[in-house]
């Protein structure tokens, strides 16, 4: 349908509005990236978000740890939020709330009609020139895993036993086994033991732990909570509620080693396994993923390959601290602001070719003539590792040599100049 | 306290609930006992949804007897009870020599079974007609007449039409006593209720052979089957238009692929007979199984695919001493007298006590007969003595409370959505995000009586999608506490003890 | 004696290595800033924790306000803490940063408000 020509649609309780940028997500990413749009002289912009309040996943995410660099603070959860939200209304910038974002088309002069249903507004159609998507992650859930056995109640991720706890007032259960060491789950671990469940255990797939050192201490340690690391649950049994999971060691191939596996009783299993970029929206207005962040490919600008759609936050990759993702979507909403007036300029791009250890690097291009700034992760732990990015002619742009790398921890770096005349890029790891 | 009826049927699954709408035609007072909290959660709530064609089954059975005429009866029921229904056809593919004389040999029985339209389709018209199988099929057997409806959407409308019509619907009622004293028969219920009724129906799925052993009825059992089915995400898009099977073993027809009436695709299921009742669990082996057999279909398919996984128990009737039975059986026909009934077929119909009338033992294509064999009950009924008195008030339409969001919005029909939104402030409430259903809905099935999370699950599909009710679980918990006033630590997953939370922290608070 | 420990001031987690009597720290090893010299001390003579939870709201836009201590305090009192601070009942409107309990259980630290609530009746 093309909304241009959707005139015959003039009834008086259509909303039809007009702005420069539409934000989809308010939580920091959205909220970062709405004011730097508008430090960056943008005026009308639309902020949007699913949920009753801003702040996104921050507002359950009670404990500490947040704002270390960019605040030089350590805050909760809800004070960061609240620090961008005191900007949101200090700088007067458009937010609708209860809103979700229903369909996202192309027109033929390059704007984009944002369709969003609103709790209060009913159903509106925004023309835009620029997108922002900033919608986040959902997380890996026991239809992804596929863990054999029966689908009794008591099984939910570690994010909605959070939101129970910290936002609803609920305590899930009260013989918890956590899956996944990832930091939700480590959290999770420390919450539902203050609140006075008895968390029996957390099983891990890999080798190492999925979450930050720190929380393996004040979660697990300080609770005495085992970790079973290269374990797996195998087998899930009750009928009406989860009563027992089978945890089995894995051999070389992550199979199960079902001959060693040992049984725990629980009532309830919590699910920290991962986290992916919600991107079904950006899928339907065309913009291609990296199937390794499963986040859209962007340019240096951060724009996706559809020109005025541009990412930033966990649904571009998944972030461990908030800072970098405030500090991401900062450049991002400065990009924006230059494609809005159309300033964006765009030099020769070349790629970024990912070797030894590199799981990914982001953006995967860099452009001639011009510094770049990268994120990327480790395929897995190591120990004493140079980080050497070179062009094909052996320029170096960067070093550093780093005594631990984790995937859990992503790292951010600033490469020199890229030279004319260079033809790719090569990133990589090495030992020292 | 003792709730008299003329019929009570036990179970409200897919053919108690057909039997009951039936029933419903006539001036009788009828009751529906289920034991589960809500309706279709039985062995109907992990039914394939598939309309037969009907060659698959054996033309001296019941089963090969009844699936045609069911089949013809759903284009009329699917506009009386406002049920979604799409006759998108079904093909059994080929691959081999071998392959191909089955297809032959299912072509035979299916026009022994008078099929419609039935017919054996070459290479190139079975590619065109569905571009993403396997190049290397050879031929294909195609019953256009087939279809998939939703299962428990179907079962929902039928007890609607019931309850419409006077037929009291009563869930949570475990039928643990019936007896028959003085003509009548008594029934005691777990919760300690007391009901009674002129006649009984034996629609108990898995458990109609216990049911009708407490009337001294011993001669069949009923031997769960399981079959595992996974759900692909919506984003795969529609892979093949018309349910796929490949040529059937001995125990079941195959694993499929599904194009399910609401959009996402369905492989499976896989065959395994347990023991256990209750057991519903789900297998790596079945995983591996399941997407061995249908990548050799749909090349395409991927397990990574798959969103979800669930696991169904179909009630396969076999008799309970089968060998002498079967030695009877032999005999019987021999002598000219049909045999009571043959190992794996339904058993629907008069027996020894009379009163008692079995529809037990329905596996497929029971959904498909469904409509049949409640005709074929309330025949039964008036062999067996029941007065069937017309009644002219029937009301046959049943009309969804609610429309769906989730089509009007994948056609882009947003004009329609304005419409919506304008009468019914509720839509513009998006609860779950993946599959986009709104408040209304939710609202809608919670007033009729769904108030665990499967239940509403079933009625709307929020929770079904590809976060797996991550985003909307606490916002139905809030909506059915809203509406109901059921304290968020009572209300379950599906029935007691499966609360979704434990307790309540700061107690006292507000809310 | 020797310890191994994990520094938990900054999402970093340096690894320490630590030796020590009965009284003070005689050397450290592993730490990238000085933060871990006071971690470490702290860690083995007397440890102490951040408590953060959540404390009932009455009349406010949320039901729950998350809190946290002022200070980091003996970690032996979590458990108790939380429970204390789960019998609180707090009126809305509250800013963040307000003062929800003074010394809590004789620590030396406050509970501290971590987000504003408003005023609004039902949730």
């Amino acid at each position: 349908m093309n909304y241009e020509q959707s005139t015959k649609h003039k009834a008086q309780n259509i909303m039809k509005k007009k702005v420069d940028a539409v934000i989809i997500g308010a939580g920091p990413a959205g909220m970062a990236a709405a004011v730097s749009l508008r430090e960056n002289g943008i005026k009308n912009i639309l902020l949007v978000d699913r949920e009753p309040v801003a702040g996104g996943i921050l507002q359950q995410c009670i404990h500490n740890g947040f704002g270390v660099h960019h605040f030089k603070e350590e805050l909760t959860g809800p004070e960061y939020a609240e620090r961008y939200i005191d900007q949101i209304n200090k700088n007067k910038i458009d937010l609708w709330l209860d809103s979700c974002v229903i369909d996202i088309e192309k027109n033929q002069d390059d704007t984009k009609t944002v369709v969003v249903l609103s709790k209060e507004r009913g159903i509106n159609y925004i023309n835009t020139k620029a997108v922002v998507l900033a919608m986040g992650c959902r997380e890996r859930n026991r239809g992804n895993i596929n863990i054999p056995g029966s689908r009794p109640a008591g099984i939910m991720t570690a994010g909605t036993a959070q939101k129970l706890v910290n936002i609803y007032g609920y305590l899930p259960g009260k013989e918890v086994v956590i899956l996944g060491s990832g930091d939700i789950g480590l959290i999770m671990a420390r919450r539902m033991t203050w609140e006075g469940a008895n968390v029996k255990a957390v099983i891990e797939l890999q080798s190492y732990p999925g979450g930050l050192n720190r929380n393996i201490v004040q979660c697990l340690n300080d609770f005495d909570i085992p970790l079973y690391l290269s374990h797996t649950i195998s087998n899930i049994s009750g009928n009406d509620r989860i009563e027992e999971v089978e945890v089995s060691p894995l051999d070389e191939n992550f199979e199960a080693i079902k001959s060693k596996s040992f049984n725990l009783k629980c009532d309830t299993l919590l699910l920290s396994v991962g986290l992916i970029p919600e991107n079904e929206l950006s899928i339907k207005i065309g913009v291609k993923l990296d199937p390794v962040t499963r986040g859209a490919y962007v340019d240096k600008n951060l724009m996706t390959i559809v020109p005025g759609i541009f990412s930033c936050g966990n649904v571009l990759q998944v972030h461990d601290l908030v800072d970098f993702v405030s500090e991401e979507a900062k450049i991002c909403g400065a990009s924006v602001a230059k494609y809005i007036n159309n300033k964006l300029e765009k030099s020769k791009e070349i790629p970024l070719q990912k070797r030894n250890l590199v799981r990914y690097v982001l953006p995967s291009k860099v452009e001639i003539g011009k510094p770049a700034l990268l994120s990327l992760r480790p395929m897995h732990p190591a120990k004493n590792m140079t980080l050497t990015v070179k062009t094909n002619s052996s320029v170096e742009l960067f070093k550093r040599k780093y005594k631990n790398i984790f995937p859990s921890i992503m790292l951010r770096i600033n490469i020199d100049v890229v030279p004319e005349d260079t033809e790719f890029v090569e990133i990589k790891f090495e030992k020292e | 306290m003792i709730d008299k009826y003329d019929v009570i049927i036990i179970g409200a699954g897919v053919i108690g609930a057909a039997i009951a709408r039936e029933l419903s035609r006539y001036h009788l007072s009828v009751a529906v006992l289920e034991k589960e909290i809500d309706v279709s959660f039985g062995v109907s709530k992990a039914n394939s949804g598939i309309i037969h064609g009907g060659f698959h089954a054996p033309p001296d059975t019941l089963k090969g007897k009844l699936v045609v005429p069911g089949n013809r009866k759903f284009d009329r029921l699917c506009e009386e009870l406002d049920f979604p229904f799409e006759r998108n056809g079904e093909l059994m593919v080929a691959f081999s020599e071998d392959e191909i004389s089955t297809l032959q040999f299912y072509y035979d029985r299916g026009k022994k079974n008078n099929v419609p339209y039935l017919e054996i389709i070459g290479k190139e018209r079975l590619l065109e007609l569905e571009p993403n199988l396997n190049p290397d099929v050879e031929c294909a057997l195609y019953a256009p007449s087939a279809g998939v409806i939703c299962p428990y959407e179907y079962c929902f409308a039928l007890i609607e039409n019931a309850k419409q019509n006077g037929v009291n619907v009563i869930t949570g009622e475990k039928v643990i006593e019936l007896k028959k004293n003085a003509g009548i028969f008594e029934i005691k219920t777990e919760k300690n209720n007391k009901y009674s009724a002129l006649y009984i129906v034996n629609a108990a799925g898995l458990f109609a052979d216990e049911i009708a052993r407490m009337v001294g009825i011993t001669n069949f059992k009923i031997v769960p089957r399981k079959g595992e089915e996974y759900l692909l995400d919506r984003r795969v898009g529609k892979l093949v238009k018309r349910v796929i099977f490949p040529c059937p073993t001995k125990k079941s027809k195959g694993m499929l692929i599904i194009p399910t009436v609401d959009g996402p695709v369905m492989v499976g299921p896989t065959a395994l007979d347990i023991e256990d009742k209750v057991d519903f669990s789900t297998t790596r082996d079945g995983l591996k199984t399941v997407f061995n057999h249908a990548q050799k279909l749909v090349p395409s398919i991927r397990s990574t695919d798959a969103i979800t996984s669930f696991v169904g128990l179909r009630p396969a009737a076999t008799s309970n001493y089968s060998i002498i039975s079967k030695f009877f059986s032999i005999i019987k026909s021999f002598t000219g007298t049909k045999p009571e009934y043959i190992d794996g077929d339904f058993i629907i119909g008069r027996t020894t006590v009379s009163g008692f009338i079995n529809a037990a033992g329905i596996q497929s294509p029971g959904l498909t007969a469904s409509p049949i064999i409640a005709e074929h009950i309330s025949d039964a009924l008036l062999k067996d003595g029941l007065k069937l008195e017309k009644n002219p008030a029937f009301n046959p339409i049943r009309k969804r409370k609610v429309k769906h969001l989730r089509s009007i919005l994948d056609e882009k029909n947003f004009s329609e959505v304005e419409k919506l939104v304008k009468e019914n402030k509720k839509y513009s409430n998006l609860v779950c995000r993946c599959e986009n259903v709104t408040e209304a809905e939710i609202v809608a099935a919670i007033k009729m009586g769904h108030t665990t999370l499967d239940g509403i699950k079933f009625a709307t599909r929020a929770g079904t999608g590809r976060c797996q009710a991550g985003f909307c679980t606490t916002r139905i918990l809030d909506l059915i506490h809203q509406e109901t006033g059921i304290p968020v630590e009572q209300i379950t997953k599906k029935g007691p003890g499966s609360e979704i939370v434990l307790t309540p922290l700061r107690k006292g608070r507000d809310g | 004696m020797k310890k191994e420990l994990i520094c938990i001031n900054c999402p970093q987690g340096c690894n320490l290595d630590v030796e020590f009597d009965k009284e003070k720290i005689i050397s450290l090893e592993g730490n990238e800033c000085k933060m871990g010299v006071k971690y470490a001390e702290e860690e083995i003579f007397h440890p102490v924790r951040m408590v953060t939870t959540t404390a009932a709201v009455m009349n406010g836009f949320i039901k729950l306000l998350p809190v946290k201590t002022s200070c980091p305090i003996d970690k032996s009192l979590t458990l108790n803490i939380v429970k204390e601070i789960s019998k609180v009942r707090i009126n809305a409107p509250v800013k963040s940063g307000d003062i929800i309990i003074k010394n809590i259980l004789n620590t030396g630290a406050d509970i501290v408000a971590t987000r504003t609530v408003g005023k609004i009746g039902s949730w």
